[in-house]
């Protein structure tokens, strides 16, 4: 492999020619693949292409050496799960044929279509897939930096912030309060939030039950909403509190050294506190110009290329996906279309239209899972919801459902990453 | 099975047989997900190959006119679901046959992926 990536740098020449897709240059130097971001978005796709078709030289850049997952991670924070259960190698994806650099991608130049690693690495490209996920906005929020994070941690990429949010839930005494905030749409898992407050409930509920939570949010409305309500009364009557935009919830600046939370009607002092600030596409996306004003990446609904800039791809949270949550699930069915759209392009060929699923699940509590899926397919431009399909888990089903969802959610978690990492990658 | 469960499968197999394309038979290369119809790739996300396991039931290998059934029991609401309901009403029948198809292929789908 890297035999090869050496005949293809001194060759500046054909990679020019072959960028233009001129076939008979591709059957002499194999199409090179690069995707930015070993995600549930990146693996997926780098795994994919390299199925659809061996001769594609697929390299995956991540700069990290283990993934640590999100989905389940707010049962981490509330003790009921270990990080471990987390964390997923690359082994899998590199067993597959994919070739692996560890670095983060800093510069992307389109035209020329390379992309730039921080150690100075130029990796020429014929088509790029970009896969960073989310940057927390540290410049959003008043008062909330990336130091204000390690006193009320976010915990919104999974890993020590995970852990410190428990921590800090494990030393909070009885009676404590533990805040919220929750930011405006679009954010990474929608319904997130209300899984987290839903298990912290369940913590406080177990162990220190004169505690408090209250959500503060920067909405109106959410995800489930009707499904979290009616557990949260079932399960934890008056000990959740949440305040909705509209009552004064959206949080303006925040203090870390009191941990107080300011919002448009009051101050909330906590003694432990969540702050998920509003988000972006990772900072690559931007790097590269294919992110628009709103920070998210606008792409074409069939083949997730950017409408930016031609050639360059982009999957998972990073994309404006249309009707589409933000979701791991998301992620991994994006990827693998948009594999099968790169290596169809790269064969000259047109991309058929696609058909996406979703299915999201949330803990309300151990043993009670609730679920929302959609399915998506392009209209004027856009990934819209297939209309008749679709929707929340029924409000009235009995706990043998809610139990049964439980169990496809820890169930579906295994499959995926099983999916996504292989099984070498354990 | 139910009694009406069971008639749609019957109804079910004799279309698909009647439309089946022996030309179609060789199916895409395994692994491959370039061939898949669309819609077919999300499968995995819930259905793991048998290899990883789970509450959920592999659909690599099975005949096609079984998936078909399921999914039109599951639309029709004549079966019980969590999700699956909710899913197989954003597919025809079309759609669904063509899954189906993929799915039972040799080679299973995506059959050949992750394995312990
Ligand atoms: C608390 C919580 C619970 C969740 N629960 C669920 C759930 O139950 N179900 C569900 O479907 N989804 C869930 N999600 C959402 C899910 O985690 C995300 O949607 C998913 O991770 C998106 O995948 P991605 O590949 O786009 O991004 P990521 O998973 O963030 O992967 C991006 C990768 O790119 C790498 N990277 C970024 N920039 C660079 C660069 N410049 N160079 C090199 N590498 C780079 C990063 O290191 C990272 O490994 C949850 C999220 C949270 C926070």
């Amino acid at each position: 492999m890297p035999g090869r990536r050496a005949v293809l740098r001194g060759l500046g020449a054909a990679g020019a020619v072959m960028a233009l897709g001129a076939p008979a240059v591709l059957a002499q130097a194999p199409p090179r693949v690069v995707v930015v971001g070993g995600g549930f978005a990146g693996a997926t796709c780098a795994r994919a292409v390299k199925r659809a078709d061996p001769t594609v030289a697929v390299t995956l850049v991540e700069r990290s050496p283990r993934y640590t997952a999100c989905p389940m991670s707010n049962a981490v924070i509330a003790g009921l799960r270990d990080m471990g259960a987390q964390e997923f190698g690359y082994d899998g994806v590199a067993a597959e044929g994919v070739e692996l650099l560890r670095g983060a991608a800093v510069a992307v130049d389109p035209q020329a279509r390379r992309v730039r690693l921080e150690d100075g690495t130029a990796l020429p490209y014929d088509r790029l897939v970009l896969a960073p996920g989310i940057d927390l906005r540290f410049d959003a929020l008043p008062g909330y930096d990336e130091a204000a994070a390690e006193r009320m941690p976010h915990a919104w990429k999974a890993g020590p912030q995970s852990l410190l949010l428990r921590r800090q839930l494990e030393a909070m005494e009885d009676g404590g309060v533990v805040v919220m905030a929750v930011p405006a749409n679009p954010y990474r898992c929608p319904p997130g939030p209300y899984e987290r407050a839903s298990l912290i409930a369940h913590y406080l509920k177990t162990h220190k039950p004169r505690s408090k939570l209250v959500i503060l949010d920067a909405k109106d409305a959410f995800s489930k909403q009707r499904l979290f309500e009616a557990a949260w009364q079932e399960l934890y009557p008056g000990l959740i509190e949440w305040v909705s935009l509209s009552f004064g919830g959206r949080v303006t600046e925040v203090d870390a050294a009191s941990k107080t939370l300011v919002t448009e009607f009051g101050q909330h002092r906590a003694d432990v506190a969540t702050v998920i600030p509003p988000q972006r596409a990772g900072a690559i996306a931007a790097a590269a110009g294919v992110a628009d004003r709103s920070g998210w990446c606008p792409i074409d609904p069939v083949t997730f290329e950017s409408t930016l800039q031609p050639g360059i791809h982009v999957l998972g949270d990073a994309a404006i996906a249309g009707a589409m949550p933000k979701s791991a699930f998301a992620a991994n069915g994006q990827a693998k279309v948009c594999a099968a759209a790169v290596v169809t392009l790269l064969r000259g060929e047109t991309p058929p239209a696609p058909k996406l699923v979703n299915t999201c699940y949330s803990l309300v509590a151990p043993g009670y899972g609730i679920s929302v899926a959609g399915v998506y397919h392009p209209k004027d431009g856009l990934l819209r919801e297939v209309e008749g399909a679709g929707g929340t888990s029924p409000p009235n089903a009995p706990p043998e459902t809610r139990a049964l969802e439980a169990r496809y959610a820890e169930a579906w978690f295994h499959t995926i990453t099983s999916d996504v990492f292989g099984g070498a990658g354990r | 099975m139910t009694g009406s469960a069971r008639s749609l499968a019957l109804w079910a197999g004799v279309s698909v047989l009647a439309a089946a394309d022996p030309g179609a038979a060789a199916g895409p290369p395994p692994g491959a997900t370039a061939g898949a119809p669309p819609g077919a790739v999300s499968c995995a996300g819930c259905h793991a190959p048998a290899a990883v396991g789970g509450p959920v039931p592999d659909l690599t290998g099975r005949p096609a006119v079984e998936i078909v059934a399921a999914m039109q029991a599951f639309r029709g609401g004549t079966r019980p679901a969590t999700v699956m309901d909710r899913i197989a009403k954003g597919f025809s029948d079309e759609e669904t046959r063509a899954i189906a198809d993929w799915l039972s292929a040799p080679g299973g789908g995506e059959a050949r992926r992750a394995g312990p």
